[in-house]
């Protein structure tokens, strides 16, 4: 029982990772119409956000390093910590969560830029030439960011505070053994207000209103005299935040590397056709659906039976629904097929 | 970016017909046979090039840029420059700082992709293309095992660099192929009795595995060892390379009732499932009664460097490391320091010693003719390179010298002291017999 | 060689002539590769087995507009099964290339007949998800057959039954793949790959030229207005995506007799997306195109990756030193462990500019150069876009 309840924590934490990288990817794609590949990249360059903003925390004074004989050797101290003592270390703690509230403009200018520069001069080209331009750019951003931080993962840690095991079972007189890691429930409850506030954007405010009228028909929003293009724009800078917010937020999960986004961008596309191109309903329970689905099915009794099941789970479950459901969970027709 | 040396068809052909004769006429070896005609003969070129072949890109590309660096290194000191390095404390020794007999070393580099094909195709560029005489290099044993099996295909060296799975000079080794580098055996044999002397006999441990041809070297190296000394083995999960999240192999681990968690994970893999093991609490858990612990039989400082604090008293094992006090290791550690600001990665040392054995194995026999340089390695016992002394054991050109069974740092002096060495396993208790993994490296003539 | 995305009827001397001029072109890069420092055996290989992958894969891209994600997984199971049989049977490469052709034609029918019941993103979701778990699969669960990450390598100990009965006991030595005792390795062995290339493009051409191309063609763009016409539309798709495997396992094949080695990362998806990256670059639907794209990729795998600074700076020595450490520091970024970089934005430069890839940019620069013959007048209005989905 403890043992399912940890796998479906699990399958939510890592399904929210997928869903929030997928509902971005569907608000582009039901917006613009453009399939892209360097959202894994955006994700990746949140993640980045965290690191940057840990490096500027943490710049520090060169001190000789009597430790080290050899050769000449340097420690560093924070200037922070020099200047404001505990106080100091307290900010460099939380660096993690400083990050995201940096992240929010730092991602919507580069979700900006992004549009501008150049994704708006692919909304009439084929798919085929969206995915490889895209593609190029991700490699691009991948290589400039290895260039400056180095290939290696560079760890960042959660705040000393919720950085151990929450004891979830005690809390619910479960079990005592039934720990979580703190900042994974975080994590979860965070993505799970962003997914909120973007579905409560598009459907109480005016503004989303006239996005959802522009997703559903472009020319006749048009014809009534909306610049919808300049909204799209926005949709595409809030995309952005969402994955760069996504990013910052694993850090202390998974400690990131340039090639973050790759990793990320398979899955995320298999996650956003099975839950229906356009559909954000369907991206956002394709996530969680794929990410429970992959937890469980790693219990050593699942694997018994089947071996390397879990290896493969999600791309089964993803043939599975495609050849039962045409369009995914909940896809429209006539969309990217 | 067209290194001096093409291979114009014309020679390429040449060679291979050489070389067809030279397979259907019987020969006679003699020590410093210098009229055999082998691929890639120097001749009376004033300069030879070596290969270095190591990950560029994709998740080993910090550790193959620190190899990079070592074998500048090594090229720099085999050719006179800089201080020298080992070559004033390696024993014994024939290398004269003048290059390798006499000639100028120069050195093409290549890009494996920690992919077999790529390394590869990088190989065979530098081979076909640029011409060197020996390659070297590699960040994992998939990589090594496929260049090493090419080499002996096309009859040049191959000095592995990193690869620790007991196929590189087990079931695949190859007359062309040396290893340095420790492996899995080695690892399991070294933790061991230190397991048992800071764990006790009485513990239950629980194994999570990367599901490749390494993990489950090492998973089945270190099961031996441990129910061995009395350790009940509770769980075995493979887990797929790569996966980022590991928590849905972790939280079984919770109540398993184990005792102690060997994470067979490596590198990026190995950063992240040990960072989120400590985030469900494991290294603060009691279990049984006992303080609950966490086993890396492979440690790297690129590892150590990702995972950041988590490694705090973390046990596992590595082939060297730079804190020790041997003139060797101090001389290394000084010269690779004044270069480039910080000390070397194992990964660096195995690669800069592959190097300078290559050379002062050509050096001692007169000629770069393979044949004999591999004959001189068989059974090479050399000293002063940083690991005590080694042997080059003749049967599966595996190196034998001590192990570092090592644990992570609790209160780190400086950014490099991410690890502290517990024991120092002496060779006998990590020799095992050359059969033990049955192979055949092949024939001397290719 | 004009674009072929609208059905371009040509004649046979016109097409005899293509061939001729391919044939020499192919035949020659021996000489002409030299130059830019690509002209040694291997990478010569790589260049027609790629090329082959590629041509393979604008049949099924090119004619009818499917983008398949996951055609690396034939490249392996071609690969697999050539190793195999050089284990078990026979070192010689034609009962290798026929029994990974078969296999991998096997294979593709199975999973075309799955996959071909979605279009657009949806079959390439489905042909993705086969691939990444075959991949998935062969690196872990299937180690017995694939021998998993170190790869399925020759041993002295293969059985090799034919060519035991056959020739006894031979050589202490592993023996290499040949062809009747010719044995393939060097420049054979790209000579036999490009005989190899040469006869597939031509088989392409045919394909490009057949009524059956036609069709597909017209699937591609109305795949409704055929059926309603009365066209059963699935067997021709299914037909083209087995050629397209087929041509797939042929490269894995061949890959195999270059180098008698098959492993896993062949089929994971970097290795499918690359072949969709050499097509587009190329120019889809093109006959040229893709190999031109295969070229180029392959180039940089292996020649940029390998440029370092000494190289860089004594390439630029005759600049003044100051210039020449700028413009070293500058362009190492993009050498080296950077070529991934000079990809990445070689990619966007040629979408960005040229729609229809490189082809196009050569079909722009003869009309240019036609029209300035003419006098000025203008010839055609560049490629015509090429919708994919």
């Amino acid at each position: 029982m403890d043992a399912l309840l940890l796998q479906l924590l699990n399958g939510l934490d890592k399904g929210a990772a997928y869903a929030l990288i997928a509902l971005g990817l569907t608000l582009v794609f039901g917006t613009l119409g453009v399939v892209n590949f360097a959202h894994g990249a955006l994700f990746m360059l949140g993640a980045f956000v965290a690191v940057s903003v840990n490096e500027l925390l943490t710049f520090s004074k060169r001190v000789k390093d009597e430790s080290v004989t050899f050769f000449d050797a340097y420690k560093e101290q924070p200037y922070l910590e020099i200047w404001l003592g505990d106080f100091g270390s307290a900010i460099i703690d939380w660096s993690v969560p400083i990050a995201i509230l940096a992240a929010i403009p730092i991602m919507l200018l580069i979700g900006l830029a992004m549009e501008r520069g150049l994704i708006r001069h692919f909304y009439k080209r084929s798919h085929a030439e969206q995915i490889l331009v895209t593609f190029g750019l991700a490699i691009v951003i991948g290589e400039i960011v290895k260039a400056t931080f180095g290939a290696n993962p560079i760890p960042q840690s959660a705040p000393e505070i919720v950085s151990g095991a929450a004891p979830v079972g005690a809390l619910f007189g479960l079990s005592e053994a039934l720990v979580y890691p703190w900042w994974r429930l975080v994590y979860l409850f965070s993505s799970l207000a962003i997914i909120g506030g973007v579905f409560a954007f598009l459907q109480f405010t005016t503004y989303g209103m006239v996005v959802r009228a522009g997703m559903a028909d472009r020319e006749t929003v048009g014809l009534l005299g909306i610049n919808i293009e300049r909204r799209f724009t926005i949709v595409f800078g809030i995309a952005a935040i969402v994955a760069g917010v996504a990013g910052v937020m694993y850090t202390p999960i998974l400690p990131p590397d340039y090639n973050l986004g790759m990793n990320f961008l398979v899955l995320s596309f298999v996650v956003v056709v099975v839950g229906g191109m356009g559909s954000l309903p369907g991206a956002v329970a394709a996530g969680f659906l794929l990410g429970v689905v992959q937890s469980f099915a790693s219990m050593g009794a699942v694997k018994e039976i089947v071996p390397g099941i879990d290896q493969i789970i999600i791309y089964l479950i993803a043939v599975a629904i495609l050849l039962t459901r045409p369009r995914g969970l909940l896809g429209r027709k006539g969309v990217m097929e | 970016m067209n290194k001096g040396k093409t291979f114009t068809r014309r020679t390429m052909l040449k060679g291979t017909a050489i070389a067809g004769a030279a397979m259907a006429a019987p020969t006679v070896f003699t020590r410093g046979a210098w009229a055999q005609d082998f691929r890639n003969d120097p001749g009376d070129s004033s300069t030879v090039t070596l290969g270095f072949n190591v990950p560029q890109t994709g998740p080993y590309a910090e550790e193959g840029k620190d190899e990079l660096r070592a074998y500048q290194l090594a090229v720099k000191h085999l050719n006179g420059e800089g201080d020298g390095g080992l070559l004033n404390t390696m024993k014994p020794l024939s290398l004269k700082g003048n290059g390798i007999l006499g000639k100028k070393v120069e050195y093409v580099t290549g890009d494996t992709q920690t992919k077999s094909d790529a390394a590869r195709a990088s190989a065979k560029r530098m081979i076909e293309r640029d011409g060197v005489v020996m390659v070297t290099g590699g960040s994992s044993s998939g990589v090594a095992v496929a260049v090493q099996s090419l080499c002996q295909e096309m009859g040049v060296i191959f000095m592995a660099g990193l690869t620790h799975a007991n196929d590189t000079t087990g079931k695949d080794r190859r007359r062309y192929g040396f290893r340095h580098f420790f492996n899995a055996h080695m690892s399991a044999a070294a933790l061991g009795p230190v397991l048992e002397a800071e764990m006790g006999k009485e513990r239950r441990s629980y194994m999570l595995t990367a599901d490749y041809n390494w993990g489950w070297s090492v998973e089945g190296s270190m099961t031996e060892v441990t129910e061995k000394i009395g350790w009940e083995t509770v769980n075995q999960v493979r887990t797929p390379l790569g996966a980022g999240d590991f928590s849905q192999y972790i939280t079984p681990v919770l109540d398993s009732g184990a005792d102690v968690l060997v994470l067979i994970h490596y590198g990026k893999d190995m950063v992240d499932s040990l960072t989120q093991a400590v985030q469900f609490g494991l290294r603060d858990k009691q279990v049984n009664g006992k303080d609950f612990q966490v086993v890396v039989p492979l440690y790297s400082r690129l590892m150590a460097q990702g995972a950041g604090k988590n490694v705090a008293g973390i046990y596992g094992s590595t082939n060297w490391h730079w804190s020790l006090q041997d003139e060797g290791t101090q001389a290394f550690v000084k010269s690779f320091g004044q270069e480039y600001g910080f000390p070397p990665s194992q990964a660096a040392h195995t690669c800069y010693v592959q190097a300078l054995l290559y050379a002062n194995a050509v050096e001692a026999t007169g000629t770069f003719y393979p044949v004999e340089v591999i004959k001189f390695l068989e059974g090479f016992e050399f000293d002063g390179m940083g690991n005590g002394p080694t042997l080059y054991r003749a049967e599966d050109h595996q190196c034998f010298k001590p192990v570092l069974v090592v644990k992570g740092n609790e209160n780190p002096t400086s950014q490099f002291d991410l690890l502290e060495v517990v024991n120092e396993v002496p060779t006998e208790q990590i020799t095992y017999p050359h059969d033990l993994y049955a192979g055949d490296l092949g024939p001397y003539e290719v | 060689m004009a674009s072929l995305t609208a059905f371009q009827p040509s004649t046979p001397k016109r097409d005899a002539i293509i061939m001729a001029v391919f044939a020499a072109v192919v035949l020659t890069a021996p000489i002409w590769l030299t130059p830019i420092g690509a002209s040694y055996p291997d990478l010569l290989q790589r260049f027609a087995i790629f090329g082959i992958f590629a041509i393979g894969f604008n049949i099924l891209f090119g004619l009818t507009g499917y983008l398949s994600f996951g055609h690396a997984a034939f490249l392996g199971v071609g690969s697999y099964a050539a190793v195999w049989m050089f284990k078990l049977l026979t070192m010689n490469v034609l009962v290798a290339i026929a029994f990974g052709v078969l296999v991998t034609a096997l294979f593709s029918i199975v999973i075309g007949y799955v996959c071909l019941r979605r279009s657009g993103i949806y079959f390439s979701i489905l042909t993705l998800a086969f691939a990444q778990m075959s991949y998935n699969m062969a690196y872990s669960v299937l180690t017995p057959i694939t021998n998993g990450e170190t790869a399925l390598i020759l041993e002295t100990a293969d059985p090799r039954i034919i060519d035991r009965a056959l020739l006894g006991d031979a050589k202490e030595a592993l023996p290499s793949p040949s062809l009747f005792g010719l044995e393939l390795t060097g420049y054979a062995a790209f000579y036999f790959c490009a005989v190899v290339l040469i006869l597939a493009f031509w088989v392409s051409l045919r394909i490009f030229r057949s009524p059956f191309g036609l069709k597909l063609l017209a699937i591609k763009s109305n795949q409704n207005r055929m059926i309603y016409t009365g066209y059963n539309t699935r067997p021709y798709l299914l037909v083209a995506f087995v050629i397209s495997g087929m041509y797939a396992g042929l490269a894995g094949s061949l890959m195999a007799i270059t180098d008698p080695l098959a492993g896993a990362e062949r089929m994971q998806w970097t290795a499918s997306g690359e072949v969709v990256l050499m097509t587009i670059l190329g120019g889809a639907g093109t006959l040229i195109g893709p190999l031109l794209g295969a070229g180029i990729i392959k180039y940089f795998e292996n020649i940029f990756s390998a440029v370092g600074k000494t190289q860089l700076s004594e390439l630029f020595a005759f600049l003044p030193d100051g210039l020449n450490e700028a413009l070293v520091g500058l362009m190492s970024l993009f050498v080296g462990e950077g070529w991934h970089l000079t990809l990445g934005v070689l990619f966007m430069l040629v979408v960005i500019f040229l729609p229809g890839g490189l082809m196009e940019g050569i079909k722009r620069l003869t009309d240019w150069a036609k029209s300035r013959r003419q006098g000025g007048e203008t010839v055609g209005d560049g490629a015509a876009h090429q919708p994919s989905e």
